[in-house]
């Protein structure tokens, strides 16, 4: 089997961040960066499934500055076999842009499977994987929390509120994957150092138009204190009028 | 919640980037692995002995050690940091690393046979046979030049015969590295290394009862009576107090970064609790005592740990002495004891909980400033160096 799995170099989601002074982005200052959550499931899903369907080959791809290329790395000491870094000043926030380059990638590669995380912890936009899919030509499924593989296709679960869909598709086919699916394995020492003899080539993006930009980044409005305004069906005239002249939402 | 480390003056930026994903992968595997089970391990005084194979798989065991033998290959500022952070979850489980890598390791490797070492290494790091260090005895800790043990050599090979104590993994060894005198008791230089299945008959081992510290540990008294070994069990490079010595230099510089991990987790649990504890209104976090307290906590935290990062450059330089191994080791642990202390008075009540760990560290560090060389102790071997003058 020979599986692509793109990767996003994200912030740490845990840390406290401060809004940069552009005020369209986050300020770098003092953050870490590491592969994003969902992108750590599907390379475990990839690593399992080359494991599981032998022999095979995972390859890692990215796209954004030479900082990537450690996350690149991240994926190779998990077990990846090779990275592609596909070099950018920046990655734009229109996921369109990036689903160009990497399908110019993607596309005389061959892979059985193209694996993306749902979404980026970051921008949670989730768009990247659907839209290179369709650039592609190749079927997606997203959100998968259950993967089966035989016979050239696959059967995936995906979990919907109260319910949980079944979907068969052939391959090539395009998967993004969601939590609860497999726990990524941490990187042994070996695996570590393994990393630094693996292979990873760089390249140029071939980014498409970016349309799509940030116009403003603000952190959400203090919730104010509530205000009780009275009790029982008394109360609801007053009700009225403040949900009409105060926060005008009728 | 994830450790996040503490960093205050940037170290991060003067490791590698391996150095700093060796930390990162041992520390998450700390959080996944470790911390679920360690208050229930050291309450009920046993060592988490399922964890022995995740350790070997993630590859810690000898880590400074070279690939040929199945080892990591990594430099040493990379297996401080492994200490370091095993450290952060408890030191019971970080001097089991340190004695499997540091005390039974390093010794085949630096005074073992090829064969000893193709034999036994590759196994040590797969932690298929699990390992101790024979050298302390009832009554010779600080002065190990006193021992008793003896080795008389035979036709077939070595009689040994003698009691160790305080040995760490001692009853679940499956194997020993024993130090004993071939000459006259009398005769420090005729101290020579032993490798000994544990499986040999005349071994036996028998657990340290009514520990208060190091619950999560194995210390064991170990016996030898007539044990019989054939001549290749002899570390043929072995000779002299000298060997003994140099493991223990290579476990003491792993304790120093290991100290500091504990005292880490000890800062990070009282400044979390410190915002989080509301009295008279406010955070205690906002009164002055606490405030002072974390401040001291955090300046001795960093000047340990420049002290350990400019050591480990010193060992993959090749120049780092014994004495100033001596010195990291000391103030480290020193420290971490303090930290650990004064964070679990932070925690007021709740710190005498297992549920926080500053108690638990706090126990633990009491045997981590009196093994491998006691605070005192490395107080004078620095006097000596200072002086000229031994004051022992």
């Amino acid at each position: 089997m020979k599986i692509a799995v793109c990767i996003k170099r994200v912030p740490d989601t845990e840390m406290g961040f401060a809004i940069a002074a552009n005020r369209t982005s986050i300020d770098p200052a003092g953050l870490k960066f590491d592969l994003s959550d969902f992108d750590g499931y599907a390379v475990e899903v990839a690593l399992r499934l080359v494991e599981k369907h032998p022999p095979g080959e995972v390859v890692a791809i990215t796209l954004g500055p030479d900082a990537a290329q450690e996350t690149l790395r991240k994926a190779l000491s998990m077990g990846v076999d090779r990275g592609v870094h596909l070099s950018a000043a920046e990655v734009p926030f229109d996921g369109l842009a990036t689903a160009r380059a990497l399908a110019a990638e993607l596309k005389d590669n061959r892979y059985d499977l193209i694996l993306f995380g749902r979404m980026a912890t970051d921008s949670g936009n989730g768009t990247v994987g659907p839209m290179t899919a369709e650039l592609l030509g190749l079927p997606c499924v997203s959100a998968v929390s259950g993967l089966e593989l035989g016979d050239g296709r696959g059967t995936a679960q995906r979990e919907l509120e109260g319910a949980t869909e079944t979907v068969t598709f052939p391959l090539p086919a395009v998967l993004t994957i969601d939590e609860g699916i497999a726990r990524p394995r941490l990187p042994s020492l070996k695996g570590i150092m393994a990393a630094k003899k693996k292979p990873v080539e760089s390249r140029p993006a071939a980014l498409g138009p970016v349309r799509l930009t940030v116009d403003l980044l603000e952190l959400p409005k203090e919730r104010a204190a509530g205000r009780i305004i009275g009790e029982g069906p008394e109360a609801v005239p007053e009700l009225i009028r403040l949900l009409r002249d105060e926060a005008k939402v009728l | 919640m994830a450790f996040e480390g503490v960093d205050f003056y940037q170290l991060d930026t003067l490791l590698s980037e391996e150095e700093r994903a060796i930390r990162d992968t041992v520390r998450a595997w700390v959080d996944r692995h470790l911390m679920p089970v360690i208050g229930e391990c050291y309450i009920e005084g046993r060592f988490p002995k399922e964890l022995i194979p995740g350790l070997a798989e993630l590859g810690v065991l000898g880590a400074n050690l070279p690939e040929k033998y199945g080892c990591a290959g990594l430099n040493n500022v990379a297996y401080g940091l492994i200490m370091q952070e095993l450290e952060r979850g408890d030191s019971g489980v970080r001097s089991f690393a340190s004695v499997q890598g540091a005390l039974v390791m390093y010794p085949i490797h630096a005074y073992g046979s090829e064969e000893q070492k193709q034999h036994w290494l590759p196994r040590l790091a797969a932690g298929q046979e699990i390992g101790c260090f024979g050298l302390t005895e009832p009554d010779y800790g600080s002065n190990p030049a006193g021992m008793i043990s003896t080795a008389k050599e035979t036709a077939e090979g070595w009689v040994l015969n003698g009691t160790k104590m305080w040995i760490t993994n001692g009853s679940q060894a499956t194997v020993a590295i024993v130090w004993a005198k071939t000459g006259e008791l009398d005769d420090p230089k005729s101290i020579r290394g032993f490798i000994v299945p544990t499986s040999t008959q005349g071994y036996t081992a028998k657990d340290q009862k009514g520990k208060l510290s190091l619950r999560a540990s194995d210390t064991s008294e170990i016996h030898l009576e007539e044990v019989h070994l054939p001549k290749d069990a002899l570390l043929p490079r072995s000779g002299g107090l000298k060997s003994p010595l140099g493991c223990l230099t290579q476990a003491r510089y792993g304790i120093a970064w290991g100290a500091m991990g504990a005292a880490m987790a000890c800062y990070d649990e009282a400044r979390q609790y410190a915002r989080d504890r509301v009295m008279f209104g406010k955070p205690i976090a906002a009164t002055q005592i606490q405030q002072v307290r974390l401040a001291e906590m955090l300046t001795e935290i960093t000047k340990a740990q420049c002290l350990a990062l400019t050591l480990g450059r010193l060992k993959d330089q090749g120049t780092m002495t014994p004495q100033q191994v001596s010195l990291a080791k000391r103030n480290n642990v020193q420290i971490a004891c303090e930290c650990a202390r004064e964070a679990r008075r932070l925690l007021g009540a709740n710190g005498i909980l297992v549920e926080y760990h500053s108690m638990r560290h706090m126990a633990n560090l009491e045997s981590v400033y009196t093994y491998e060389g006691t605070h005192d102790m490395h107080a004078l071997i620095l006097g000596q160096e200072i002086t000229g003058i031994a004051a022992f």
